[in-house]
């Protein structure tokens, strides 16, 4: 699910009339010190990254004016917090908080519901997972129905909020569900929403996520990488992604898993079906061996499709092998597997010789696809090992060819491990 | 017998002009599926390896009567109307081998499904096969894989990835066994028929000794197994491995529907529960085999 900013997603909230704290998100201390001056209050400076507990963490400070706004936005602008780096602030004029609640919308796959669930409890500003169940009020939303303001009420009613909030609460639980179905999320949580002592209620923080498949139906969100993952896309996972977004034949998918490789035992890994690439990574991991990323190529890709999934994996700087983890029967052609990978190794083995490959691939066509990989790469300088359908299932065995080879590579190079 | 695909279940195809809605009916006919019908609006009184083609899935059921599954053969965004109308067409079954469906379109057609009592396998599923009966979908790929691949013989199969829903029958094969029938149920974060839906149906087919599942992380589906074993809606051997044990929170692994969320979902609870459970969990999915073959007594 591609996620959403806090700033982002107050600007969805805003539209969808739940009240927002007056503020602007900002890039530079300037910028940050100039929204202070505009909101011309005591002002929260908070770290745009995507993950909770970020008060605790330091990410949120607060500045009596827009002096200290800009300086602690200096401190908190390129500093990493939870292992994430603040790229932006978010400036917002500080609320006087009365009571804190919690709303959100998740969706809830098991077999008896299958639909939408929409949350409130009193006890909001912590983790709803550590309120006690009689503190949130529930319901799931029947979606051809559709989920209605007298049944947001009841969720408020359901926990005794006051009269005089009753409509304001109802009415910010309203606007997260319409946000919620309107951007096709698959979580939508505002939490706080803040009573102040003035008696308003504020969205104080969100978060949202977008479901991947339906990024396309809003360009307007700018959102680069329709994947999911905890933290941004890399520089890797967008060129990856432009593989995928440009070709909706088969499916090609790539996340970095170790941006920056600086020691041993990493492997390029390129993984096909999403199972069978899955399970090859326990077998590598049961080895001592990592993978630098993760990557299926399934559903019958092209060969070019393969190719440049293939080349980007192999290029990798640190990694010390290339496995094919073509754990499956494949239904799919296999050949246009075997043409795209020789291709990327044909570019990439020479710069590298000695580099091991193990390459599975096992399926419809199995016998050409063997052929394809023997003859393409028999005058390559590098160390290759080809399996078929009767090491489908030999995890272990593949996982210690490839460590193996991996020991032998470190041999011709002179490095100790 | 089997479950769900039988020897005379009537099989329409929507968007069977398509690339892959063409190669794939005529694999399905090829394999001795009775595929009755396609529907592509604008192409109705053509032909497509014999099937006859329609506007609508309307027009299809009013000329050929009742059908009773339908493979959907459309891009994603379209899905929904895709199975609504098929729905509404009286089609009981419906095998959806189409990813990247807008999350909320999945709700919908869960709902309206429901208010129906029709059966939806995926989306994301790449289908279902009785060995030697029928095939819906792209399972197998062409007829004489299918045929290498899928032997008749007692265990069901339930693979959460598409993969692995021919590789689980292969190495069943290569063990001198053979399945009853195979589904792979879906990739998408939201999911039709599932562990709670399949095993009762396997429970009731005598043909059916022992299921074998093939699972992942995420999702709630290996619990559903669990819980039909404790609950004993399935009192049959059940033997399932868990991939994923090294997956990390939050990420996608391919499948949407294999991402931890909320700390739920890890490998290491869904085989705690299927454990405790009496489920047989192998460590390796080179284990499945040898196992049911153990517990079926097979020499």
């Amino acid at each position: 699910m591609a996620r959403l900013y806090e700033y982002q997603g107050k600007q969805l909230l805003k539209a969808a009339k739940v009240p927002i704290p007056q503020g602007e998100a900002a890039a530079t201390p300037e910028e940050a010190g100039k929204v202070a001056d505009k909101i011309g209050k005591p002002v929260a400076v908070k770290a745009q990254i995507w993950a909770g507990g970020r008060g605790k963490a330091g990410g949120i400070k607060f500045a009596s004016n827009p002096q200290e706004a800009e300086k602690v936005a200096g401190d908190l602008l390129g500093s990493t917090i939870k292992g994430l780096t603040v790229e932006k602030v978010l400036i917002e004029e500080k609320l006087n908080i009365d009571k804190e609640y919690y709303v959100g919308v998740i969706i809830d796959a098991s077999r008896e519901v299958r639909a939408p669930v929409v949350m409130f409890s009193t006890e909001g500003g912590v983790d709803i997972e550590s309120v006690h169940p009689e503190k949130i009020a529930q319901t799931t939303v029947d979606v051809l129905r559709g989920f209605r303001l007298y049944d947001a009420l009841n969720l408020a009613v359901q926990l005794k909020v006051p009269n005089k909030h009753l409509q304001s609460i109802a009415q910010a639980i309203m606007g997260l569900f319409q946000t919620f179905k309107g951007y096709n999320c698959r979580t939508a949580e505002i939490n706080p929403l803040v009573l102040t002592k003035e008696g308003k209620i504020l969205a104080g923080d969100c978060r949202m996520a977008i479901d991947d498949s339906s990024v396309f139906r809003h360009p307007e969100l700018g959102i680069e990488v329709a994947r999911e993952a905890s933290t941004p896309p890399t520089e890797l996972d967008k060129i990856a992604w432009q593989i995928e977004e440009g070709d909706l034949r088969g499916t090609c998918y790539i996340a970095q898993m170790a941006p920056e490789i600086k020691e041993l035992n990493y492997v390029g890994y390129h993984g096909i079906g999403g199972g069978g690439a899955i399970l090859g990574v326990d077998a590598l991991n049961r080895q001592g061996l990592k993978i630098a990323n993760y990557a299926d190529t399934s559903g019958n890709p092209t060969a070019a499709k393969v190719y440049r999934a293939a080349k980007l994996i192999i290029n990798q700087p640190g990694i010390e092998g290339y496995m094919l983890g073509g754990f499956i029967v494949a239904n799919q052609e296999q050949w246009h597997h075997a043409h795209g990978v020789v291709k990327a190794l044909r570019e990439e083995i020479p710069k590298r010789p000695g580099f091991p490959c193990v390459i599975l691939l096992c399926g419809n066509k199995e016998k050409e696809s063997m052929e394809i990989l023997k003859e393409g790469t028999a005058d390559l300088p590098g160390r290759f090992e080809f399996y078929g359908s009767d090491k489908v299932y030999e995890t272990e065995f593949l996982a210690k060819r490839m460590k193996a080879l991996i020991l032998e590579y470190r041999k011709d190079r002179g490095i100790e491990g | 017998m089997a479950i769900l695909l039988e020897k005379n279940t009537t099989v329409l195809v929507q968007g069977i002009t398509g690339r892959e809605g063409s190669a794939r009916a005529a694999f399905m006919k090829g394999y001795g599926t009775k595929v009755v019908a396609g529907v592509t609006p604008g192409r109705g009184g053509e032909e497509i390896s014999g099937i006859p083609v329609y506007n609508t899935v309307e027009e299809a059921v009013r000329v050929q009567g009742r059908i009773d599954a339908s493979v959907t053969f459309v891009p994603g965004p379209g899905l929904r109307d895709a199975v609504f109308e098929a729905i509404d067409g009286g089609i009981k079954f419906i095998s959806m081998p189409v990813e990247r469906v807008p999350l909320y379109d999945i709700l919908e057609m869960m709902a309206y499904a429901k208010v129906h009592g029709v059966r939806l396998l995926g989306p994301g599923s790449i289908g279902a096969i009785s060995p030697g009966i029928a095939v819906m979908g792209w399972l197998g790929g062409s007829p004489e894989f299918a045929k290498k691949v899928f032997v008749p013989g007692p265990i069901g199969v339930i693979s959460r990835s598409g993969g692995q829903s021919g590789t689980v029958p292969w190495a069943i094969k290569e063990a001198g066994m053979g399945v009853s029938t195979v589904l792979h149920i879906g990739t998408e974060p939201v999911l039709g028929m599932s562990c709670g839906d399949i095993l009762p149906l396997f429970e009731k087919d005598p043909e059916t000794k022992a299921v074998a599942m093939f699972g992942e992380i995420g999702g709630p589906y290996e619990e559903e197994a669990a819980e039909a074993v404790r609950t004993k809606t399935f009192t049959k051997p059940l033997v399932v491995y868990v991939a994923g044990a090294w997956a990390p929170e939050g990420m996608r692994f391919s499948h949407a529907s294999s991402i931890i969320e909320r700390g739920k979902g890890s490998a290491k609870d869904k085989i705690k529960s299927l454990k405790e459970a009496g489920v047989h969990v192998v460590d390796r999915p080179d284990e499945i085999a040898p196992t049911l073959k153990k517990l079926l007594n097979v020499q």
